[in-house]
């Protein structure tokens, strides 16, 4: 690792201050996709912002028709939460999910967005159930956010504060699990809600993406068949040692349906 | 340039200037001398370096020693002695769930939390739960079945 400095606020307005007087600073969350990136070298920041000690961004809230997630909670703090549970029990699954327990320990969905792997699950759920992300700054819709590999509408300096789902009427979400790296080799998120349906997917294309041939057709009819012949084009999806782009669009196709009928049955 | 880092490793108060550079599992066997966490893969994978923070099983090399200011620390020397075992160290002795025994403190410490959460698994949810350990020698069917009876002495 380069050298850098390293500060610990207590505030979101202490932290926001701390980025946008040290040049080149970046935040820190879990530590667990930015640690190996640092060892790599592949980044040379000059000072880390621990979020840490910023009790603001941890916590779950169920209220209403909403459910709203602290940035620096943890992907196990998501995946045991009774009010996760009550409001989108596939998100508490989806945590459950998440590379091994110790990686859901340390982890957050904070970091897990702002990094936007291409194979990452919240994504999927994030653009799934067309959540928003609130930062220290403003609102940014789901479709807004993730904007290519690794890449998000975030700007210099803006802190992801938290994470509102809008409550779907029904949800799912299935993943085929690369076994190596734990990591999405496809994974399908389907949400119904507010009379519009959509089906995001991770892991088969440089950025997570959304179907909108299934939303239609399964908006006239939510059932697995109705989508059972729409695929998504493998031009337009990644082939590497561990699937081809023909596999991936396979998998879509699969995966989506099952993601109806778990949806169906409540699972 | 160090940085104050304060924190409760096995029940011990520590204080101590670090880089930040440095990792919580640099900061544990360099520093502290507790060799009982092992380096297997140094990315994140293999699990070797397992301990509580805060009672939660995390990857020492994949956490900077700072992240856990303030913290309490435990590893595989806290947990027991010599001739006092851990219920959970004392079934993999009587269960043979080790062979060259550079996985096992990592993955005693993940079984430890396993077993508060899940105080009868069952052997597919061992498995599973196991995902971050890798053991070169095992073949892990002798671990899952000391992991069964450590979590069932556990609870006595
Ligand atoms: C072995 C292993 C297996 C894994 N398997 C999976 C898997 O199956 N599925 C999956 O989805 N993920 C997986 N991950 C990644 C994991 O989910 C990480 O926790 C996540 O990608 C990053 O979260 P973090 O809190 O550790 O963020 P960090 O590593 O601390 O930060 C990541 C990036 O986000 C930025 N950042 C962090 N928080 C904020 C914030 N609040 N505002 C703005 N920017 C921020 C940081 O500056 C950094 O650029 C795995 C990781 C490992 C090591
Ligand atoms: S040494 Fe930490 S996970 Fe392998
Ligand atoms: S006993 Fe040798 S690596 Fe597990």
């Amino acid at each position: 690792m380069h050298a850098f400095d390293y500060h610990r606020p207590a505030t979101i307005k202490e932290a926001a201050s701390l980025l946008r007087k040290t040049e080149n600073s970046r935040v820190l969350a879990g530590g667990q996709s930015l640690i190996p990136t640092l060892k790599f070298r592949l980044s040379k920041p000059s000072a880390l912002i621990d979020l840490a000690g910023i009790g603001e961004l941890r916590g779950i809230k169920l209220d209403g028709a909403t459910l709203t997630i602290g940035a620096m909670t943890t992907h196990s703090e998501v995946a045991s939460s009774k009010d996760v549970a009550i409001g989108i029990p596939t998100l508490a699954r989806l945590a459950a999910g998440v590379g091994d327990r110790q990686v859901r320990n340390a982890g957050t969905i904070g970091g897990a967005l702002a990094n936007n792997d291409p194979a990452a699950d919240y994504p999927a759920a994030v653009l799934g159930i067309g959540a928003s992300v609130h930062t220290n700054k403003r609102v940014i819709p789901a479709d807004k956010f993730f904007t290519g590999t690794l890449e998000t509408a975030l700007r210099a300096g803006e802190i992801i504060t938290a994470v509102a789902f809008p409550l779907p009427k029904r949800a799912a979400y299935v993943k085929f699990r690369n076994p190596a790296s734990r990591f999405a080799l496809v994974g399908v998120f389907v949400a119904e809600g507010a009379g519009a349906v959509r089906v995001a997917v991770t892991g088969a294309a440089p950025c997570v993406f959304r179907v909108k041939e299934m939303e239609k057709r399964l908006g006239e009819k939510f059932a697995a068949e109705a989508i059972a012949k729409i695929t998504v084009p493998p031009g337009t999806l990644n082939s590497d040692i561990h699937a081809s782009a023909e596999y991936r669009s396979h998998l879509i196709t699969v995966l989506a349906q099952r993601a109806v009928a778990a949806a169906l049955a409540g699972k | 340039m160090g940085i104050n880092l304060s924190l409760t490793v096995n029940g011990r108060a520590v204080s101590a200037d670090v880089d930040p550079r440095t990792l919580l599992v640099q900061f544990l066997r360099d520093h502290l001398r507790l060799t009982g966490t092992h380096v297997g893969c140094d990315t994140g994978q293999c699990g070797a370096c397992t301990v509580h923070l805060n009672d939660r099983a995390v990857k020492s090399c994949n956490l900077l020693a700072l992240q856990a200011q303030g913290a309490s620390v435990t590893t595989i020397e806290g947990i027991g002695e010599p001739g006092k075992l851990h219920p959970m160290q004392e079934a993999f002795r009587a269960h043979h769930g080790l062979q060259c025994g550079f996985c096992t403190p990592g993955i005693v410490m993940n079984a430890v939390e396993l077993a508060r959460k899940h105080p009868n698994p069952s052997e597919d949810t061992v498995r599973a739960e196991l995902d971050g350990n890798l053991c070169r020698c095992t073949g892990y069917h002798n671990i899952v079945k000391a992991i069964v009876a450590g979590a069932a002495a556990m609870k006595q």
